[in-house]
């Protein structure tokens, strides 16, 4: 087996297990880990493919060991998957702060709620 | 006839382009410094000079008769990243800057900072992500490679989901994280699939990848693979049944003035790229049983989110629903497309280009008349409406005229747009996507009927409002409302618009 194929594979369990937590876990904590899981293995298919060379510096014809275009990708996905991460968090943590609640299921809150003049 | 400065700003060509990307980003920038006091107006300016940067690339293209290009820093695809404006592109800029600039006039009250009081945080944040959206929206509609695509996705995403939660109550909270989980699911499926195409054909850009398509015999699998994660991504962020959890609470909990951009505008940017790898990148592959489960899918959302429309208790979660409904309509696209003669296929998506504008403006001017009632009568229950019209005569015609553009009585852009698609479906020989549509007009129909019951009913005294909403507020929910409804009555040559950069070579691979 070859080193393109064993990091291809890799990349395929990550993004498995990854949608297999976003789906089947109630926390929303653990939802945004594995969102993180699925954009490593999506990286790490990135890498594969620069490894394997080709693509746009095959087709500009100057030649064909590695390709830098997905790397530069690869940045720009990494910058926003930090972003959707940040932004999750911080409504999560709000969530938390205002109603003691960390998964989205619509039974009661698991913990008391705090009084009601916190609220506001 | 033209004055020789529209003929020179219209001679600027692909240059034109890069205004539209411009004005939102600049004014995201500028509200750093300004803060939310001064924002307010300065957004406003931008959005009036960014309706007129849509109509000036609207014009050129019309007047071309052939699609823009614009090469940022002259390197040219593969290496670079390229813009380009064509029928579809001109479509979707102008109806955001239109509802955009709608939505800026109706929240200078709720949003805007009153000489001598204190800026609120939420009247910062509400320009700033207003702005952000109407960037994505621009992105969405020029962008011309794949990743540059998945970002104008990302950056519509992060600028959406904070509309949401923009009162910071615990339900509203819930909506935008449970949207923000949907969405982030659906970008992480395009980017695999966006790889898996980088991967097979060594590039992003459309046109170079949609000739590559036409050439490859056989198809590899990869694409297929790709194509499927990215279409179902893009279902998730569109909302279509069954991916549509997220959308009544998001849509219904958000401020009036960031429902009316979410529902109106918003889910339209996805549903946009979905048409672009279709129509644009393989149009081979709508003959296929893909284009079908599309088009059932639509089926379906129509038939349940007009249902439950029926049973909601609340107004403004019925108006949500009713865009579950709505948005089933534009995935009938596909199979139409499919079944047509590539000529006929043209018309389908011209049908499908203005049922979009045609719900977009409806639904902008419902969720505002919606905000409205509901925040003069402190809350929403459809059964408590007795006498509003009354109190509220304007809102609640814009709010029913908004409703009859959504039926599709016979000038709205709903009634062409519902014509145009139902030849094809009655030449090809699949009369059930024009049985679907009727019954979801007939149930369009019912769920106003019984909010316009409750509105109307009896000659009781007009309820006491807690706040009379501003004259121009309503004024603006109108004239929203009045534009879908007049949308039919627009001239053939308008319409041709979006058949501009379809030639027969795109639409070869059709039969």
């Amino acid at each position: 087996m070859s080193g393109t194929t064993l990091f291809g594979l890799c990349g395929a369990a990550l993004v498995g297990l990854g949608l297999y937590g976003l789906i089947c876990h109630p926390g929303v904590l653990r939802k945004i880990l594995a969102f993180n899981l699925i954009g490593s293995g999506v990286f790490l298919l990135f890498g594969v493919i620069a490894k394997r060379g080709g693509g746009a510096l095959a087709a500009a014809g100057a030649g064909v060991d590695g390709d830098p275009v997905p790397q530069a990708l690869v940045i720009t996905g990494l910058v926003v998957a930090f972003a959707a991460t940040a932004i999750a968090v911080a409504l999560l943590l709000r969530l938390v702060e205002l109603g003691g609640r960390d998964t989205l299921e619509d039974e009661a809150p698991r913990r008391a709620p705090p009084p009601p003049g916190r609220r506001s | 006839m033209s004055p020789a400065w529209l003929a020179d700003v219209l001679a600027l060509g692909g240059d034109l382009l890069v205004v539209p990307l411009m004005l939102p980003v600049g004014g995201l920038l500028l509200g750093l410094v300004l803060g939310g006091r001064h924002l307010a107006r300065v957004a406003l300016a931008l959005m009036v000079l960014g309706l007129a940067a849509a109509l000036a690339v609207a014009a050129a293209v019309l007047q071309a008769g052939a699609p823009l290009h614009y090469e940022l820093g002259g390197w040219s695809a593969p290496l670079g990243v390229g813009l380009k404006a064509d029928g579809l592109s001109a479509v979707l800029l102008l109806i955001s800057a239109l509802v955009v600039l709608a939505v800026g006039i109706y929240a200078q009250r709720p949003f805007g900072v009153a000489p001598g009081t204190a800026e609120t945080r939420s009247s910062l944040a509400f320009w700033m992500l207003l702005l952000g959206v109407w960037a994505g929206l621009n992105t969405v509609a020029l962008g011309q490679d794949l990743f540059t695509l998945f970002v104008a996705l990302e950056l519509l995403t992060f600028s959406a989901v904070p509309l949401v939660a923009l009162d910071g109550r615990a339900e509203t909270l819930t909506a935008a994280l449970r949207y923000l989980l949907f969405a982030l699911l659906g970008s992480v499926l395009y980017l695999l699939g966006a790889v898996l195409f980088y991967g097979t054909f060594g590039t992003l850009d459309i046109a170079l990848l949609a000739t590559a398509i036409r050439g490859a015999d056989p198809l590899p699998p990869a694409l297929l693979a790709a194509a499927s994660l990215m279409t179902v991504g893009l279902l998730a962020k569109t909302a279509l049944f069954p991916l549509h959890l997220w959308l009544p609470p998001a849509h219904a909990g958000a401020p009036p003035a960031a429902s009316a951009v979410l529902s109106a505008l918003v889910v339209k940017g996805s549903f946009f790229l979905i048409v672009r790898i279709w129509f644009d990148l393989m149009p081979m592959l709508l003959t296929t049983t893909a284009a079908q489960i599309l088009g059932a899918l639509g089926v379906a959302a129509i038939l349940y989110g007009g249902l439950l429309a029926l049973r909601q208790a609340r107004l403004k979660l019925l108006v949500a629903y009713s865009t579950l409904a709505q948005l089933g309509y534009l995935f009938l696209v596909f199979p139409l497309a499919a079944a047509s003669e590539a000529a006929g296929s043209v018309d389908v998506l011209t049908g499908g280009m203005l049922q979009l504008v045609s719900h977009a403006l409806a639904k902008a001017g419902m969720f505002l008349a919606a905000g409205l009632i509901a925040a003069s009568l402190g809350q929403d229950q459809i059964s408590a409406l007795g006498g509003i019209a009354r109190a509220m005569p304007i809102t609640v015609l814009a709010f029913g005229l908004g409703g009859l553009a959504l039926v599709g009585l016979e000038p709205s852009g709903a009634y062409l747009a519902k014509s145009l698609l139902d030849g094809p479906a009655a030449a090809g020989g699949q009369w059930w996507w024009g049985l679907a549509m009727s019954v979801g007009g007939l149930l369009t129909a019912a769920y106003l009927i019984r909010v316009f019951y409750h509105a109307l009913a009896g000659f009781q005294l007009p309820p006491s409002l807690k706040r009379r909403p501003a004259r121009y507020q309503e004024l603006i929910a109108l004239a929203l409302a009045l534009g879908a409804l007049l949308l039919g009555l627009l001239p053939t040559e308008l319409l041709g618009l979006v058949e501009i950069g379809r030639t027969g070579v795109e639409l070869g691979g059709l039969r």
